[in-house]
């Protein structure tokens, strides 16, 4: 019954399928294998001049205080152990959590809002961020204020009130869009302009804070907005993992409905997606994970546009393979964002938010020239 | 298995759609074709009855029960909707959509049983050789015959299928409502099939009801419906019927 004149002979489909899933698999692993290397490669690479067995052997077994003593000559074991340790592992892993931070958040933003311009930043959450940061760098305001939580915890804001402004500020900005989705209805629409109009207002409100700002905090300020990964410590390292460790699994409980969320409202609803609920969870998660990552080392927003593209190209949009890979291609591009912001003048760190956009952009353009296939 | 509805209101935000719809007697393997003017209250019934929009659920039963009593994931399984033609962009292969359909939003594990059922339904419905094609690099007769693809893929008790040959061509009309009847029959199906050429209802439903402004005007089998004088008032057309030597009614309109 089914003839058809102009019918191609019928493929073996399931076949066809297999064999996509395993190329689909292979790519994951290619892509944990190159994020590995590049850490690695992160944590050897460096002005002291320490060998890659150094490094090895630093990472996997540190220098004991016996053997740090009966050393002598060339570099101390001590100094060895606080270089790995203490200053290019914290710099490594946190390249690599932020970058996996805003790529994943920059995944689910793209679906939630149907949109391949959005990114973590498309609701105004750098904007905010930054504002927060320069309302301590200016003022010094605190909008977390100390406090002793029956002499249990003793919290004091101290040295990170720039990095705390900014997280609050971040989360402020999302919650102002949440409260708009709910007077106005939780669509794309209004979320990606409603966003946008934060942008554009704490970008005023920025500007404003450095018009006021003296020489020195208007350069902190451009400093601190330019991005810097040498900010990185164990603790706020330990807040990444705990973040994603949270925050990834519940994305991942979704997988289903967010790649039927690509097939527009309707079609998703009509598999059983709460589509209204499904945007709400997400613009949480989203959040939390943008406002950590921007506020532990500045406003890196390319990458959280751009992994998921790659991502995207490689593997397609379903989720079980498109949100890991967008975290790894965003993990990468900060990994190598981190070895290559030291290695153009020895002995200077350039802001990471620059070299982002200078490698990331290149390598972008090429993909898009290399894959014929249309991704959005 | 048989579908009762119990005066059905609805109104959005406080503008009514839908009035006092009452249906029962409408069974499994039938197919049954909503016929009505544009902006009558099709898709709203519809999704009501897919449990898309906010309403007294108990006024709708499928075998006996509600969606209050089997719960929203149990319904979902039970009543399969398919909206009106999607555009969709999505880097998601052919395969891919109808896997989602097919997993339906439960468990992560994608089995040979689903390989295998996807890929009949691909024949069946004759887009094999787009398998590996992206959604979004479809014409929209194709992404048209993938919404087929996805809804008859799945296994529910009820098929409410908006427009599905709105984008088609005549041959791919043709098919698809074979298709379907030929799916409502084998397996037990209760299709719904909301229609605006009124020749593939008078050739394939067994039962045709007619909406106008939210409430159902008339409701009996194709010969009934089609024929009455309140068909061409609801239009606001003249309607002519003929009847084919096979026994296939055919229905021409003019102004």
């Amino acid at each position: 019954m089914m003839t058809d004149a102009t019918q191609i002979q019928t493929p073996d489909t399931a076949a066809l399928f297999r064999k996509r899933t395993k190329k689909r698999l292979l790519l994951l692993a290619a892509g944990f294998f190159i994020l590995l290397f590049s850490v690695f490669l992160d944590v050897s690479w460096g002005p002291s001049d320490l060998t890659v067995w150094d490094v090895i052997r630093t990472i996997f077994h540190p220098y004991t205080e016996a053997e740090v003593g009966a050393a002598t000559g060339g570099m101390s074991l001590a100094q060895v152990n606080v270089i790995v340790w203490d200053v290019r592992l914290p710099i490594a892993f946190m390249a690599v959590l932020v970058g996996a931070m805003l790529g994943v958040a920059g995944a689910e933003m793209q679906t939630i809002l149907n949109n391949p311009l959005a990114d973590p930043f498309t609701l105004g959450i750098s904007s905010s961020a930054a504002f927060g940061a320069s309302m301590a760098i200016v003022f010094q305001w605190q909008l977390v204020p100390d406090f002793n939580f029956f002499n249990l915890w003793n919290f004091h804001t101290g040295s990170i009130l720039v990095t705390m402004n900014a997280f609050i500020m971040a989360l402020v900005a999302s919650v102002i869009l949440y409260a708009f989705t709910k007077v106005r209805g939780v669509t794309a629409e209004t979320m990606v302009l409603v966003g946008i109009a934060m942008m554009f207002t704490f970008n005023a409100l920025l500007a404003m804070m450095q018009y006021g700002a003296s020489e020195t905090q208007l350069s902190q300020i451009v400093f601190w907005m330019m991005g810097s990964l040498s900010r990185a410590t164990p603790n706020k390292i330990l807040v990444c993992v705990i973040m994603l460790a949270i925050i990834v699994p519940y994305f991942v409980r979704r997988n289903w409905a967010l790649t039927a969320l690509r097939m527009g409202d309707d079609k998703a609803a009509s598999l059983g997606v709460n589509v209204k609920r499904l945007r709400i969870e997400m613009l949480i998660g989203v959040s939390l994970l943008a406002a950590t990552a921007v506020s532990f080392v500045g406003t890196v927003a390319f990458v959280g546009l751009v992994g998921p593209h790659i991502a995207r190209m490689i593997v397609g949009e379903d989720q079980r393979y498109f949100l890991p890979l967008s975290a790894m291609a965003s993990g990468l591009i900060m990994s190598a964002t981190s070895i290559i912001s030291k290695s153009i003048t020895p002995g200077v760190i350039y802001p990471i938010g620059i070299i982002t956009s200078l490698i990331g952009i290149p390598f972008f353009l090429s993909l898009i020239l290399a894959v014929r296939r249309r991704s959005w | 298995m048989t579908l009762q509805i119990n005066n059905l209101n609805f109104a959005y935000s406080k503008k009514p759609v839908l009035h006092d719809i009452s249906v029962e007697g409408f069974k499994a393997g039938q197919l049954t074709a909503l016929i009505g003017p544009n902006a009558t209250g099709k898709s709203t019934f519809f999704k009501c009855v897919a449990g898309l929009l906010k309403f007294d659920e108990t006024a709708i039963t499928v075998g006996g029960q509600n969606a209050v009593d089997v719960g929203r994931a149990a319904w979902n399984r039970k009543v399969c909707y398919m909206p009106q033609a999607f555009s969709s962009s999505a880097a998601l292969t052919v395969f891919d959509v109808i896997l989602l359909a097919r997993k339906n939003l439960s468990g992560w594990k994608v089995n040979d049983n689903d390989i295998t059922e996807i890929a009949k339904v691909l024949e069946k419905v004759n887009i094999s050789h787009l398998s590996e094609t992206y959604v979004g690099d479809l014409s929209g007769g194709q992404q048209q015959m993938v919404s087929i693809a996805q809804t008859i893929v799945r296994d529910p008790a009820l098929f409410l299928l908006d427009e599905p040959t709105s984008a088609l061509d005549l041959r791919h009309q043709l098919q698809i409502m074979n298709i379907i009847r030929q799916e409502s029959r084998e397996r037990g199906i209760l299709s719904i099939v909301a229609l605006h050429d009124l020749n593939l209802a008078a050739r394939f439903a067994d039962h045709v009801v007619l909406m106008r402004q939210g409430r159902i005007v008339l409701s009996g089998s194709p010969h009934e419906v089609l024929s009455s004088p309140e068909l061409a008032e609801t239009y606001g057309v003249n309607i002519d019927i003929h009847e084919t030597k096979d026994g296939v009614l055919t229905v021409a309109a003019s102004l």
